[in-house]
């Protein structure tokens, strides 16, 4: 037995095994590369970078131990508000997009005619340049002249200053990057397709009521989908830079100063390098730790097999 | 109420039952059309707005009551928006840029996904597994030591720090790739490897010709990915020679953010182009999206 299990020849699929490491390897070169080059060095500079100062004429980094971190958890406001401000962003979009996308492609799951012109329109947002976006929703929001309060007006409601207000201005970054999660919709229609309408008629025959064919068949078998969405909605949106920094700044007050505005300011306004990395780290210790409760709590509840 | 009864064809009148069902039924219909129309509208409006009031003169701008259908049509907004900035300078850029991305994009990750899905070997599945991982890497990660490290060959203000990454592959599309080389039946490499082919003639003939639709869906993304990039520009190319669409816009809007005609104008002529590829490619887009979230 044991010598046919070693006989490459008397396994399924295994065809030259042993002697394919080779071209295995030569097609995969060019990652191995990569991955050093633009993964593994910045990876451990940037660790490096962060126990450092730089000066900024000839970008000599000078050891300055774990000042940057001290200074990072106790003596910059910034940092506090910017991870507070993210995890706002994060949560609301999280909750907002899941709902609205997957309610979306529920009604466009069922049938409906024009399902392709629907489809487009709800996908269209993302294929708008995020700077010609952000720019029109800037003035869509202007606070005079803009669509929306001059709709408002029109019906005699002086609308809020959107952007331009410490109070909705977050908001209004939410529901923009909702109005842009037009794949979500996509993904999830997909997976609404692939539950077999066989399983609702069974559950109506024996007098299922829609939220109980919501909460035993829908669910389960979109988990996969929401998986995926959830997992990489987090991990973006913690990542959310170009389109609040081209729209509000972080501003007003740093009602909107998501954690990678903060961190860009400090890079490549303040050339405070070593410092910036630090927050760098501090943002990949925070994604890592939240991806991993995410795989430990949900993948065990995901069913792939149908 | 007999004349709200419909009859069948066969003159039986339905059942208040079967009526009720129906008329459910029906009714289930047209609130699902009223719900999608009414968010069909939200979400284009920013389109609509952005296109009309690319058309108005400026005086018409700031005017209340708002109207959508401009008042009187100015079409030199256009021209007078690529005279205002370096367009078709910032056009050729982004371009450029879009192209060599795509082509650094499609050629590497096709060639390292073969690699990771069609051949065996030792080690295979904990490099692919390191793959996946770098994914949770964020860019912030990288940004700086990169950015100093282009910097230090002289590579600020050029394309290169942009485009020379993508010949060496992407995570995220490798994954992708791989997946779709899976699902290719091995019987036709086992054929075309008793028919004496290499294993380079097995990738070039077999494999690459069958995984058209993830070349493609790597292509698309790629292209939408390169002509949107803000963030790449903005580390990169400091400049204005250099400046892609997307810098180049947002920079004429923090000097001149009052002159909504000639930037709603630019936002339309950088929007265009991906409306009509998206129009051109929209069935592999879809399948695209679906193929990526379906593997999760």
């Amino acid at each position: 037995m044991f010598k046919l299990k070693r006989d490459p020849a008397n396994q399924p699929n295994s065809w030259r095994t042993d002697n394919l490491p080779a071209w295995g390897l030569f097609f995969v070169t060019p990652w191995i590369i990569g991955f050093l080059a633009f993964t593994v060095y910045p990876f451990f500079a940037s660790l490096y970078f962060s126990f450092t100062n730089f000066n900024i004429i000839n970008f000599t980094p000078r050891w300055v131990g774990l000042d940057n971190y001290v200074e990072l958890f106790t003596a910059d406001p910034l940092f506090w508000i910017s991870i507070g401000n993210s995890i706002k962003y994060a949560a609301l979009l999280l909750l907002f997009a899941t709902v609205f996308d997957i309610f979306i492609a529920y009604l466009l799951s069922l049938n409906v005619k024009f399902l392709s012109i629907y489809r487009t329109v709800f996908f269209f947002p993302v294929l708008v340049p995020v700077v010609a976006a952000s720019l029109t929703w800037i003035w869509i929001l202007n606070p005079r002249f803009g669509l929306i309060n001059g709709l408002l007006d029109l019906i005699g409601v002086k609308g809020p200053n959107w952007l331009a207000s410490p109070n909705t201005a977050m908001l209004s970054i939410i529901l923009i990057a909702v109005w842009g999660s037009g794949r979500q919709v996509i993904v999830y229609l997909s997976g609404f397709n692939d539950i077999p309408r066989s399983l609702y008629e069974a559950a109506d025959i024996d007098g299922a009521s829609g939220f109980q064919k919501f909460r035993k068949i829908t669910l389960p078998l979109l988990s996969p989908q929401i998986f995926f969405n959830v997992v990489t909605l987090i991990i973006f949106s913690l990542q959310s830079f170009s389109e609040v920094y081209i729209m509000t700044q972080g501003g007003p007050a740093n009602s909107t100063l998501l954690y990678a505005v903060n961190l860009y300011n400090r890079a490549f306004r303040d050339f405070a390098m070593g410092y910036a990395s630090a927050l760098a780290w501090i943002m990949f210790l925070l994604i890592l730790a939240l991806t991993l409760i995410i795989f430990k709590f949900l993948s065990g509840k995901v069913i792939y097999e149908r | 109420m007999a004349m709200l009864r419909p009859a069948l064809a066969n003159g039986r009148t339905l059942s208040d039952e079967e009526r009720k069902y129906f008329l459910a039924r029906r009714l289930k219909t047209v609130l699902t059309h009223a719900v999608l129309i009414t968010f069909g509208i939200t979400f284009m409006l920013p389109f609509v707005w952005m296109i009309s009031s690319s058309l108005k003169p400026n005086v018409d701008i700031f005017e209340l009551p708002v109207r959508l259908i401009p008042k009187t049509y100015r079409l030199e907004n256009y021209i007078d928006a690529t005279n205002a900035i370096p367009f078709w300078q910032y056009l050729w850029n982004s371009t450029y840029y879009t192209i060599f991305a795509t082509i650094g994009a499609v050629l590497s990750n096709t060639f390292i996904a073969y690699g990771f899905a069609r051949v065996r070997w030792r080690g295979r599945n904990v490099l692919f597994i390191i793959v996946i991982a770098t994914m949770m890497l964020p860019f912030q990660v990288r940004m700086i030591p990169l950015y100093i490290l282009f910097a230090k060959i002289g590579w600020l203000n050029s394309f290169l720090p942009l485009i020379v990454p993508n010949f060496f592959g992407n995570a995220f599309y490798i994954f992708l790739m791989r997946q779709f080389m899976m699902t290719l039946p091995k019987e036709l490499d086992d054929a075309a490897r008793i028919d004496g082919a290499s294993e380079w003639g097995i990738f070039w003939r077999i494999a690459v010709p069958l995984s058209k639709p993830a070349i493609l869906t790597v292509a698309i993304f790629e292209i939408i990915h390169t002509w949107h990039d803000f963030i790449g520009p903005l580390v990169y190319l400091r400049h204005p020679t250099k400046y892609t669409l997307s810098i180049g816009l947002r920079l004429y809007f923090t000097q001149y953010g009052a002159e909504w005609g000639l930037l709603m104008a630019a936002a339309a002529m950088f929007t265009i182009p991906m409306v009509i590829f998206f129009f051109f490619a929209q069935r592999s887009f879809i399948e695209g999206i679906t193929l990526t979230g379906l593997k999760g």
